[in-house]
């Protein structure tokens, strides 16, 4: 027997299964980083002392990341669409580009975390430096799952454009909303952690 | 030493503010009692009545009167009443109406640390010396600064928990390293004491005697036996205490 | 039917790697079964220490190595090992599996016609990222320093200093929650989106509706403990101070830490998991209960929609009363008074569904067969637990109660004679449909009246010891004056804890042989039960129905006016009804 509703939207919630889920998964993340947040603000609100963030992180290498995080959010939206209109090619060169994005991401992520390294800082030396490592790796973490759905959307996973293109258009879809939170959730983190 | 007997219900009563927390506990357990009769007989009545048996047909129906609608809001008026008319009132009292230092016969920190009860008295200029945590050590639990002309009067005890009978008495909890809970059965009383927190709390005791502090918050290995004493003192024989530990304080500084 | 079916899959995908629901929910079924049993064993040498505390552990006391009870006398660390991982277990690893994870799992999709969960394949991911947490868990025994031991709370900073142990029980529980956050997704989407044709949201069986509610608590809540244990692992691992305040002195020594954390921040972020949680562990059960009611009194529940409305309610309030548990940190009137009145208004849907509950049993024709008399027991027992939950509730008897053994003896009441016995009630009532064997009535009977009275040994006792001021978590309690003076109700409880292990016997004999040797179901429905599940093969194949079924009516239908039957499944049509069709057995087509 088939499972109802994979492809074909459900009448009352209009949408598909997939979707749904992952609307739900979305909800249950926003209460891990809420409480992640929450933590934050009666931290900083207890506090005898607190940084300004951007006299410890590096603002101009968070900025750069912020605009490439936007920036494949965009080129995801553009991916699912080129499935829309039916060109496949176009597709893989932008969901393509959104995985590199990613990478550099992680990689200028790298190079931050290794020069607070350097300098001594790690999550013991403040609460501020603390809570900066746990949310932005807990961040970083999101990024290589989105790098792993993607990419096997990419790789592997296409083969289903041949079989079920309507079925491969959801996931895309679906996958691009995480990638959407994902990036929604650093658009939040950089002004908190680094700005104010 | 009294001989205190404790039973099978609430510990002896001794403060001033406790039996307004005994009535409550009764009173709420009352009320359960007659909740859960009521209920029960109604559930035996059920089944005894329904049960299947040859020639006995099940009514799709049922109940039809409104009965239990009245008896749920009667349910909620009686929280409402036991929350209003008696829980918050004497929180309020008891827990957030801290009395100020000099409406109080005595002023006194309690600190905890695994696995006893330290008790710091500010000695007769009712200051307390400066304490610091670079300054604990074996002999000095507390970490009190014996350079602070305020300290050179202190009592600290371990364990020894005295105070005086009809006075009010202010008390500054707090705690070295992990959470524990001061927990007076005999007083009603019962506070977390929360590393980097110091919280106030007050009593008064009604009788004299000697009765025992617990922990009432796991706190590690030795949580079961974080257990101090308790005397409730005349205002004679306290200020006798005090001044026997005022020499044995001295008596120590001299030895070393 | 697609084609998937008709080839074979290899043993290890049939059984091991399975992505069908009742193979996954019997997985998870066993294995809560295991874990409960385990947790249960834990407990038994608790109350021998607390009994006959200092005397050594008889007949099994010397296999215990030096580090946890030497020369069989139990070491007060051993003690709090005991302690917290029979709350962990019991709660993360045997009652929620078995409520949500094998009931719901097995069951849901039977009672809504769906052909199997939204997500076979996560479905496996869940049971299996369970078990993986379950292993950490039980490994975490063998570690230096024994399993965790502050508690199944795990207040910092005593966690924080605490040996190894607590680091596995922390990543155990990531897992945990990453099994229950996938799981809680695919139930809701399957309950909303693959119910039959004709199952409106409110022809669904009360179980169905305790599962979604449950689900969203999951959802929602559990991620508050997974930020929480994040923050404890970075406290534990990468020595960061988030529930470490400034100036801590331990074991004499200052802590070389940076400081400047709230050990207060951990108890909001763990209760406002753990109290929607105590409510995930009694809706499945409440579930359970007026399933096995509605069949075994032969009329529809009393108040169905006040019983969702209620349901649904409780679910929401159980995000707001989470403070009620740390009354005692120092808490100022306006959040105690907050929280004390959240906690009163959460009372009452608990009222009104036990209530609706018992009403139904008026005018029924009550069958007392054994998952019934678990369900009928159920009501009075978790009315116990219920009602010594105003006293907590009230921040004012929460002085002198809080932390002591009353606390224990209402959640208690709650958890086992409320909700073990409802699961056992489950057991029962599902096992013909599940192995298409019967269970043995006598035996089931004998171990439902041991286990009632025992249970009530257990656990009546604990209130009086609770009003005598011994507090809980104590290695022992004749430490203290007033500890001593109730030390006969600490034996007359662990007594009474033996012999309710040895009831078990029972129930563990009569479910093994019943599943090899137990009489064979004739009958598709058994229990002449309105509700789908009944309307399947039995046991039922991979796709669960023969024909998709169609929904014609609300799940109670029972002794309706003018059916000659004494119930009306939810898949015949009126038509057919007249055709005397209704008691022809469950697998009955759907179709007109
Ligand atoms: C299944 C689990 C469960 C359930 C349902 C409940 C239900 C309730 N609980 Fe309980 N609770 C726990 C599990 C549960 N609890 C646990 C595990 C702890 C301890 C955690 C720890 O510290 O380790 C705890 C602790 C706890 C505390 C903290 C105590 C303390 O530490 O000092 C408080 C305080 O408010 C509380 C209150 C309540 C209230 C008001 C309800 C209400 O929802 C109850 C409402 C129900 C009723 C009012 C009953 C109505 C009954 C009838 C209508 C039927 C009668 C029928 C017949 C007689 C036939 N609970
Ligand atoms: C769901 C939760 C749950 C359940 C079911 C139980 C069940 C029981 N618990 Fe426990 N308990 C807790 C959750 C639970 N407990 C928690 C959270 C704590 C607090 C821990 C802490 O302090 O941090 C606690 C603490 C606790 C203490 C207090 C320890 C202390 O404060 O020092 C005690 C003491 O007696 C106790 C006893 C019991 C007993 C006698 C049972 C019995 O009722 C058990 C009854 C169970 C059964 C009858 C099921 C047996 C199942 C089988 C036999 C399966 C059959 C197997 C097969 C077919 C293979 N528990
Ligand atoms: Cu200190 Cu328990
Ligand atoms: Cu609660």
């Amino acid at each position: 027997m088939e499972i109802p509703h994979v492809v074909e939207v459900h009448p009352e919630t209009g949408v598909a299964n997939a979707k749904l889920g992952l609307w739900l998964f979305l909800a249950s993340e926003v209460m891990l980083f809420g409480a992640l947040f929450s933590s934050y603000i009666l931290l900083r609100v207890a506090a005898v002392e607190w940084p300004q963030g951007s006299t410890i992180l590096n603002v101009p290498m968070a900025t750069f990341n912020t605009l490439v995080l936007i920036a494949s959010s965009v080129t995801v939206v553009m991916s699912w669409l080129s499935l829309k209109l039916n060109d496949f090619a176009k597709y893989r060169v932008y969901m393509g580009i959104t995985i590199v994005c990613a990478f550099i991401f992680l990689i200028v992520k790298y190079f931050e975390y290794t020069a607070k390294f350097d300098h001594g800082l790690s999550p013991a030396t403040s609460t501020f430096l603390a809570i900066y490592f746990t949310i932005t790796g807990l961040h970083a973490i999101h990024i290589i799952g989105g790098i792993v759905v993607n990419g096997y959307l990419l790789g592997p996973g296409a083969r289903m454009w041949k079989t079920d293109p309507e079925q491969f258009t959801g996931r895309v879809e679906a996958a691009g909303l995480y990638w959407h939170f994902v990036d929604l959730v650093w658009i939040f983190l950089f002004p908190v952690l680094y700005l104010l | 030493m009294e001989n205190v007997i404790y039973g099978w219900w609430l510990p002896p009563d001794v403060s001033t503010h406790g039996h307004q927390i005994d009535f409550i506990i009764n009173l709420v357990h009352w009320f359960m009692l007659v909740l859960f009769v009521g209920w029960s007989v109604f559930l035996a009545v059920a089944l005894v009545k329904f049960r299947a048996r040859p020639g006995h047909k099940a009514n799709p129906t049922g109940v039809t009167s409104h009965l239990s609608t009245y008896m749920e809001v009667g349910v909620a008026v009686a929280e409402v009443v036991l929350l209003v008319g008696l829980a918050i009132p004497t929180w309020a009292e008891q827990k957030a109406a801290v009395p100020a230092e000099d409406e109080v016969g005595l002023v006194v920190r309690a600190v905890g640390e695994q696995f006893a009860w330290n008790f710091h008295y500010p000695g007769p200029d009712g200051k307390f010396g400066r304490t610091a945590i670079e300054l604990v050590d074996g002999g000095n639990p507390l970490g009190l600064d014996s350079s602070d002309p305020a300290a050179a009067d202190d009592i600290t005890t371990i364990n020894q928990f005295h105070f005086p009978v009809g006075e009010k008495v202010l008390l500054y909890l707090s705690s070295k390293d992990v959470i524990h809970s001061f927990f007076l059965p005999v007083m009603r009383v019962k506070q977390d004491a929360i590393p980097g927190m110091t919280v106030p709390l007050w009593f008064e005791a009604t009788e004299t005697g000697s009765f025992e502090v617990g922990c009432a918050q796991l706190c590690g290995l030795g949580h079961y036996r974080m257990k101090g004493y308790m005397t409730i003192d005349t205002a004679e024989s306290f200020a006798a205490w005090m001044k026997e530990q005022a020499e044995l304080a001295s008596f120590e500084d001299d030895y070393y | 039917m697609s084609d998937e079916h008709h080839q074979e899959l290899s043993w290890i995908r049939k059984y091991v790697f399975s992505t069908d629901h009742k193979v996954i929910g019997i997985q998870y079924g066993v294995t809560a079964l295991f874990f409960l049993f385990f947790g249960f064993c834990l407990m038994m040498l608790m109350r021998w220490q607390l009994a006959y505390p200092g005397q050594p552990i008889p007949l099994i006391g010397s296999l215990f190595s030096d580090s946890t009870a030497p020369g069989g006398i139990m070491l007060p660390e051993f003690y709090n090992q005991l302690g917290a991982m029979h709350g962990t277990i019991m709660v993360f690893l045997g009652v929620v599996p078995m409520a949500v994870g094998a009931f719901g799992n097995y069951v849901m999709p039977l009672q809504i016609g769906a052909p199997d969960m939204a997500f076979p394949k996560l479905n496996m991911v869940s049971y299996w990222v369970y078990f993986l947490g379950g292993v950490v868990m039980l490994c975490s025994f063998f570690v230096p320093g024994g399993a965790a031991q502050s508690g199944w709370t795990s207040y910092p900073p005593l966690s924080i200093v605490a040996s190894e142990g607590q680091t596995w029980w922390l990543v155990g529980m990531l897992f945990l929650i990453a099994s229950s956050l996938l799981g809680s997704v695919n139930f809701i989407v399957t309950i909303l989106h693959l119910r039959a044709p004709g199952m409106t949201m409110f022809r669904l069986p009360i179980f169905v509706w305790a599962q979604l509610v449950t689900s969203f608590l999951l959802l929602l809540a559990f991620p508050a403990l997974q930020a929480a244990s994040t923050l404890q692992f970075m406290d534990r691992v990468f020595g960061s101070s988030f529930f470490l305040p400034s100036g801590l002195v331990v074991g004499g020594e200052a802590l070389a830490v940076s400081g400047g954390g709230s050990p207060l921040l951990w108890q909001h972020l763990f209760w406002f998991l753990a109290h929607p949680e105590v409510y995930v562990l009694i809706l499945p059960a409440l579930g359970i209960v007026a399933e096995v009611i509605a069949t075994n009194t032969r009329k529809p529940l009393w108040g169905y929609r006040s019983l969702v409305y209620s349901l649904i309610f409780l679910g929401f309030m159980s995000f707001i009363v989470w403070a009620h548990h740390m009354y005692m940190t120092g808490m100022g009137t306006t959040m105690s008074n907050f929280f004390q009145t959240t906690t009163m208004i959460i009372s009452i849907p608990s009222v009104v569904i036990l209530t609706a509950l018992i009403i139904s049993l008026w005018g029924g024709a009550i069958r007392f067969t054994v998952p019934m008399l678990f369900a009928l027991a159920f009501l009075p027992m978790f009315g116990i637990g219920g009602l010594t939950g105003l006293p907590l509730g009230l921040a004012t008897p929460d002085i002198h109660l809080h932390d002591t053994y009353y606390v224990i003896g209402h959640f208690h009441y709650v958890v086992a004679p409320g909700t073990i016995f409802a699961l056992f009630a489950g057991v029962y009532h599902w096992f013909p449909k599940i192995t298409g064997r019967h269970m043995n009535q006598t035996l089931g009977k004998l171990h439902f009246w041991t286990s009632l009275v025992f249970i009530n040994g257990v656990f009546m006792p604990m209130f009086f010891q609770g009003m005598a001021g011994v507090s809980r978590r104590l290695y022992d309690q004749t430490f203290y004056a007033h500890g001593a003076a109730v030390q006969d109700l600490t034996i007359i409880s662990s007594v009474s804890a033996w012999l309710l292990g040895l009831a078990q016997l029972f129930f563990i004999v009569n479910f093994f042989r019943s599943i090899f040797a137990g009489p064979k179901v004739e009958d598709d429905n058994p229990w002449q039960s309105t509700t789908l599940e009944w309307a399947t093969p039995t046991p039922p194949p991979h796709g669960n129905f023969l024909v998709t079924p169609t929904v014609y009516r609300g799940p109670y239908e029972y002794s309706q006016p003018g059916v000659d039957a004494d119930f009306t499944p939810q898949n015949i049509a009126d038509e057919n009804i007249a055709d005397g069709n209704v008691a022809g057995g469950g697998t009955a087509p759907g179709q007109p």
